[in-house]
């Protein structure tokens, strides 16, 4: 193996990819050629380093030094200057928003101080096409251990006495799935990696994939080993193209090391995994949908009882797993079960990935400790709010979650405190709202999600869902009453008690979260037909002020419905039946003559 | 056997492991509301999608309600039905499901007869609170079954008779949330699916999303044309149930009543589809022997076991999915199709009168002979041997239409020569039945001697797939019965595999047979009234003077003044069809 004496780190992900990252890696290949450097700098393209914020992220090796932003054409500069002279390129350096002071070191930045990275270990590290990286990093290290030096019962003992519990959204024991299935005795039996990843603006799990694949196939034989299994399915949408091809580049490798297949670490131990792809319906990453779906059945949930564990795919004790669970294994099994029960709280053991999004000034992927607040989550890790705006509310556990407000900043973040709060840990999307945001219209907006991916199964879940949608619409008109905030309440809790799965029995959250946490807001929409966000277009309109007015004319000629009319000169007026409220005046009046009321 | 104690509202019980809910409930006198369940005991059919959360209940413990339909008994369970949570729950499920439901029950023909209509009336729905868009979907009628699938509600009972009992696999659920509802592939219209028109669909819908297109209409109009002379043909399996849609009890033999009714409404002929059973036997009868006679002396071309071709579900069926098996069950014509082909040949002859002044309707237990009468190859110049087929419902529907007193009907008589029968014809209703008529007749034509017993119990049953070996006086001959097109599949593949035994098999496609068609008064799920029309239909057999079909002297006579000899040249004409490989019809 050729030794470099520099890398240089290009995030790989699919959103650093999406803004020109590949050609970064192809204008530095080139650059280096140019430099005759190629011997001694190596390209690498990484998984995701989970500052999307800021991305496309470049990292040098071995000084650390984090670029930001970058584009193809920094290359020459980056190469001149950080390799050949040796000085870094400050303008790519990330700027302190609080100090302004340039940064250069990750661990620097508040966005990585307090993040521990378990599951993310090896993303934005190691090339996620080459096994021999991974093994670099004691990759496949713990399966060797497992099948040379442990019983099944020792291996998921450490897994139950480590607190790992499903980072998919149940939040049930990992250790103890595992126990049942394996307990439960059959011809053949299967593991099943979760990758159905659906909440929206959710990438945990793609981020793994792309960034660490073996971690997730070394996993998936360490399972299949401790419950009996010798096939493992990987359950993916069809839209982690990058994904499914770093898988099945790893895959190959894989199977080439000898670390899949039969006879694994000279055992008598037979392991293969096979990848299964999914059209992306939300409803898949329920378990028993996702096994409906692997079997080329409607993708619809199955009342529980039975498991999975007991009859899964095929009829047979299927474990199945999500991916962020997966990556945490390996770790636990080298670095001991004392080691990963001291990080995290009483209840929920070690770190969460948490795809941090909305109106936050760090947009990206983080992997915090469990019991961390949400205030160092969204004010020291994502910056605070963007553009200096007041925090309103955020939304974690996807669209199923419930929104959280204030007061429940300082709560340290668990399964089991969030599920206290009206909301859940989900697999960890996580929204922040500022006050621009009208909560009617976010409760709306998820439903209109779940109503869209309701598998239809159900009465509650496919008909009830669409009522609660309609009826918030009919609140944000302005039309709503009380008698609707009343059956608003009672059809959001009879549609979580009632529904079959997991869908169901939480889409009404961000209804319910939001009623609790904003009541006013919704008192405001009922009985003063307002919005106090100003964001229901129904209930507010554009009104042109007769003193600031000058009768310009720009305002009558960019609405684009002629509602505006007025001579030259004279203050102009806005139809209020014609207006379909885009805004377009609102936005060139130089005068500020146009106000929202 | 392991045990579980539990308490359902307080009161003690103890069930079998494996016992869910709903059934333990009913153990004690609690009727827990479903809506989407529908089992049907003893036959191994059951639908428990667990889907419409009707017949939730509060388990102590349990975060959220729990099916009751679904979930198992397990020891110590404390459980509610009836609590204000579940009752909230339970009606507020019921007005979600009826918001998303025409309100047309005025006027729909399930009126009266519908589950969701009686599950809001005895939940005590009065309004519904929560209102919005409704589904909308393009009607689909198909020449037997019309599809108003605005009347769905998702309980999928359809799709486990489609697929799982019928093994058909035309119906499943399509579209997601909302707009979910079940459908052929593609929502296509079912004529241009692989659908059989069994009807099995119908049978279970408790809405009036699947209903059977109604032909009474029609079959007035001619009777009040002067110009044409209307015959009447009635199935067997009507007379054993017909009297339910009166509120007689399941398995009472209203055959007297039924013949009066017809003759009241004005059919010119009442005649009996029996008269064709028995000549489906001389054909069919004959044909086996035929073939069997050839197996025995040899002959490696002939085609065995041969296969009943009665039930045009079934006919259907092959030529959907067995198209390379068509040339294999009998070429016999279905008695319907028999008695047509008669009726407009030597009765129209008899009356002196054109084959188009004739009109003959069939009163059926099923849905698929409207499908079978409209196929081109039992048409005349374009003109039908039978014109039109009502099921018994429709039948019942007249009746009440022309104001009649059903009960206090006095028992009347087919005409005649038409109307004559055995009680082999008569078997012909209930799964076995055909194939032990064949076996009274094809035992005498082959040993000339007397059957020394008449009623084959071996034959008989509700087994989905039965067999036995029926010893033709030192000849052993092996017979299968299938009933349900998804036990006819295994009999079938089996045959494909070259492994049946069988020298003759009788396939109806309707669980039980025609008493369980998708033609006859809706049985909710109650699988005792088929039990019982079934034990009517053996008992009219009982109590018939002449049994075997070839001792029915109107046959004789048939044979000897019009068709000559079984499986002859005019037989063969009138009484013979063939088959054709539709599985390139299936249009995707």
């Amino acid at each position: 193996m050729a030794k470099y004496k520099n890398h240089i780190l290009v995030c790989g992900g699919t959103g650093c990819r999406a803004s020109q990252g590949e050609e970064i890696v192809q204008n530095l290949g080139k650059v280096l050629e140019e430099n005759s450097l190629e011997n001694e700098v190596q390209v690498v393209r990484t998984g995701c380093f989970g500052f999307c914020e800021k991305g496309p992220v470049v990292k040098m090796v071995p000084d650390n030094t984090f670029y930001v932003q970058v584009t193809p054409e920094d290359a020459p500069e980056i190469v001149a200057e950080h390799l050949v002279k040796g000085r870094k390129v400050e303008r790519l350096l990330f700027t302190d928003p609080e100090t302004q002071e340039r940064v250069s070191e990750s661990k620097d930045m508040g966005f990585y101080k307090k993040q521990i990275r378990i599951a993310l270990r090896n993303c934005g590290f190691i090339n996620p096409e080459n096994i021999d990286e991974y093994i670099a990093r004691d990759g496949y290290a713990a399966l060797g251990k497992v099948l040379t030096e442990m019983t099944p019962e020792e291996a998921i003992k450490v897994i139950i006495d480590s607190g790992l519990r499903g980072r998919g959204g149940g939040g049930f024991p990992t250790g103890l799935k595992w126990e049942i299935t394996r307990k439960v005795e059959a011809e053949q039996k299967y593991v099943v990696c979760n990758a159905d990843e659906g909440d929206p603006g959710a990438f945990m799990d793609r981020s793994i994939l792309e960034g660490d694949p073996h971690a997730v196939l070394e996993a998936m034989a360490i399972n299949g080993y401790c419950t009996g299994a010798t096939k493992g399915l990987i359950y993916i949408r069809a839209e982690y193209p990058l994904a499914i091809s770093r898988l099945k580049i790893a895959i190959d490798q894989a199977r080439e090391y000898g670390l899949l297949g039969t006879g694994l670490f000279g055992t008598d131990y037979d392991f293969d995994v096979e990848l299964r792809y999914g059209a992306g319906a939300f409803v898949c990453g329920e378990e028993t949908s996702l096994i409906h779906s692997m079997e080329g059945l409607r993708g619809e949930p199955t009342v529980k009882p039975p498991f999975p564990s007991e009859s899964g795919y095929k009829g047979m004790p299927t474990n199945v797993n999500n991916v962020e669970t997966y990556a945490n294994i390996p770790v636990i099994l080298l670095e001991g079960a004392e080691w990963f029960s001291s990080i995290g709280t009483e209840k929920s053991k070690g770190t969460k990935v948490f795809a941090l999004a909305g109106k936050v000034n760090n947009v990206g992927l983080i992997e915090v400790p469990m019991g961390t607040t949400l205030r160092e989550v969204i004010f020291d890790i994502g910056g605070g709010i963007k553009d200096g705006k007041k925090f309103k509310a955020v939304q974690t556990g996807g669209p199923s979650g419930g929104c959280l407000t204030e007061k429940h900043l300082d709560i340290p973040i668990d399964y089991d405190n969030l599920i206290a709060c009206g909301s859940m840990m989900g697999s960890g999307g996580m929204i922040v709202m500022d006050e621009d945001d009208c909560m009617v219209s976010v409760a709306k907006f998820y439903l209109d999600f779940t109503v869209e991916e309701s598998c239809g199964k159900c009465a509650p879940c496919r008909i009830g869902n669409k009522r609660l949608y309609e009826m918030l619409e009919k609140l944000t008109e302005g039309k709503g009453t009380e008698e609707d905030l009343t059956l608003l309440r009672n059809l959001s809790n009879v549609i979580k008690d009632t529904s079959l799965c997991g869908l169901g029995q939480t889409s009404p959250n961000p209804v319910l979260s939001t009623m609790e946490n904003f009541a006013d807001e919704y008192a405001a929409h009922v009985h003063d037909g307002k919005c106090p966000a100003g964001q229901c277009k129904s209930l507010m309109q554009y009104v042109i002020s007769d003193e600031k007015c000058i009768g310009c004319t720009l305002c009558s000629r960019v609405c684009p419905v002629d509602a505006i009319t007025g001579d030259k000169k004279e203050p102009h007026l806005i139809s209020q039946e014609t207006c379909i409220k885009c805004g377009a005046c609102y936005e060139k009046c130089k005068f500020g003559a146009i106000s929202i009321q | 056997m392991e045990i579980v104690q539990l308490s359902i509202d307080n009161k003690k019980v103890v069930v079998e492991k494996g016992t869910t809910i709903l059934e333990a409930a009913k153990n004690i006198g609690v009727d827990i509301p479903t809506l989407c369940h529908m089992k049907l005991h003893d036959m191994n059919i059951e639908n428990k999608p667990g889907g419409c959360r009707v017949c939730v209940v509060e388990v102590e413990g349990r975060r959220n309600l729990a099916p009751a339909c679904k979930t198992e008994c397990t020891e110590g369970m404390d459980i509610l039905t009836h609590s204000v949570r579940v009752v909230n729950a339970r009606r507020t499920v019921m007005e979600l499901i009826l918001s998303d439901h025409p309100f047309e029950c005025l006027v729909c023909s399930k009126s009266g007869d519908c589950e969701l209509q009686t599950m809001a009336q005895n939940l005590g729905i009065r309004e519904v609170r929560y209102q919005g868009e409704k589904n909308s979907y393009k009607s689909d009628e198909s020449p037997a079954i019309v599809r108003e699938m605005e009347k769905c509600i998702m309980c999928r009972r359809c799709e486990t008779a489609c697929n799982d009992v019928q093994t058909v696999g035309v119906l499943s659920a399509v579209n997601r949330g909302f707009e979910s509802v079940v459908a052929p592939a593609f929502e296509m219209d079912l004529d241009h699916s692989a659908c059989t028109f069994c009807g099995q669909c119908v049978a279970v819908c408790p809405t009036g999303a699947l209903t059977e297109r109604d032909s009474s209409a029609k079959v007035m109009d001619a009777i009040v044309d002067p110009k044409k002379t209307v015959i009447v043909q009635t199935a067997p399996a009507v007379r054993a149930a017909l009297g339910e849609e009166f509120g007689m009890d399941a398995g009472t033999l209203v055959t007297g009543k039924m013949v009066s009714a017809l003759r009241k409404l004005g059919f010119d002929h009442v005649f009996d589809t029996d008269f064709a059973a028995d000549l489906t036997i001389m054909e069919e009868g004959t044909e086996l022997l035929d073939r069997l006679g050839k197996h025995l002396a040899g002959d490696k071309d002939v085609k065995l076991p041969i296969l009943t071709s009665c039930c045009p579900g079934w006919v259907n069926f092959f030529e959907h999915q067995f198209p390379d098996m068509i040339d294999i069950p009998s070429t016999a014509k279905s008695p319907q199709q028999m008695f047509g082909a008669i009726a407009k040949t030597y009765f129209a002859d008899q009356l002196k009168q054109k084959r188009e002044d004739v009109v003959v309707v069939s009163v059926m237990p099923c849905l698929a002979k409207k499908y079978e009468c409209a196929r081109d190859e039992f048409k005349v110049d374009g003109d039908p041997d039978v014109n039109l087929s009502i099921s018994t419902r429709e039948l019942a529907q007249m009746i009440r239409n022309a104001n009649l007193n059903f009960e206090a009907l006095e028992d009347d008589d087919f005409d005649q020569p038409l109307g004559e029968s055995t009680g082999a014809a008569v078997i012909f209703g209930t799964t076995g039945g055909v194939i032990e008529a064949a076996v009274r007749t094809a035992y005498e034509v082959h040993t000339k001697k007397p059957l020394p017993k008449l009623d084959f119990e071996e034959l008989r049953g509700f087994d989905g797939i039965r067999s036995a070996t029926i010893d033709f006086d030192g000849l052993p001959i092996n017979i299968g019965i299938a009933h349900g097109l998804g036990n006819a599949r295994q009999l079938l593949e089996d045959i494909r595999a070259g492994k049946s035994q069988f020298h003759a098999i009788e396939i109806m496609a309707c669980p039980g047979g025609c008493i369980g068609g998708g033609g006859q008064p809706y049985h909710h799920g109650d699988v005792e009234v088929l039990k019982k029309r079934q034990k009517a239909i053996y008992e009219e057999d009982k109590g018939k003077v002449i049994r075997k079909s070839h001792e029915n002297p109107f046959i004789q006579k048939l044979y000897s003044e019009f068709l000559g000899e079984p499986c002859g040249h005019k037989s063969h004409e009138l009484l013979h069809t063939h088959y054709y490989d539709k599985k390139k019809k299936v249009e995707i």
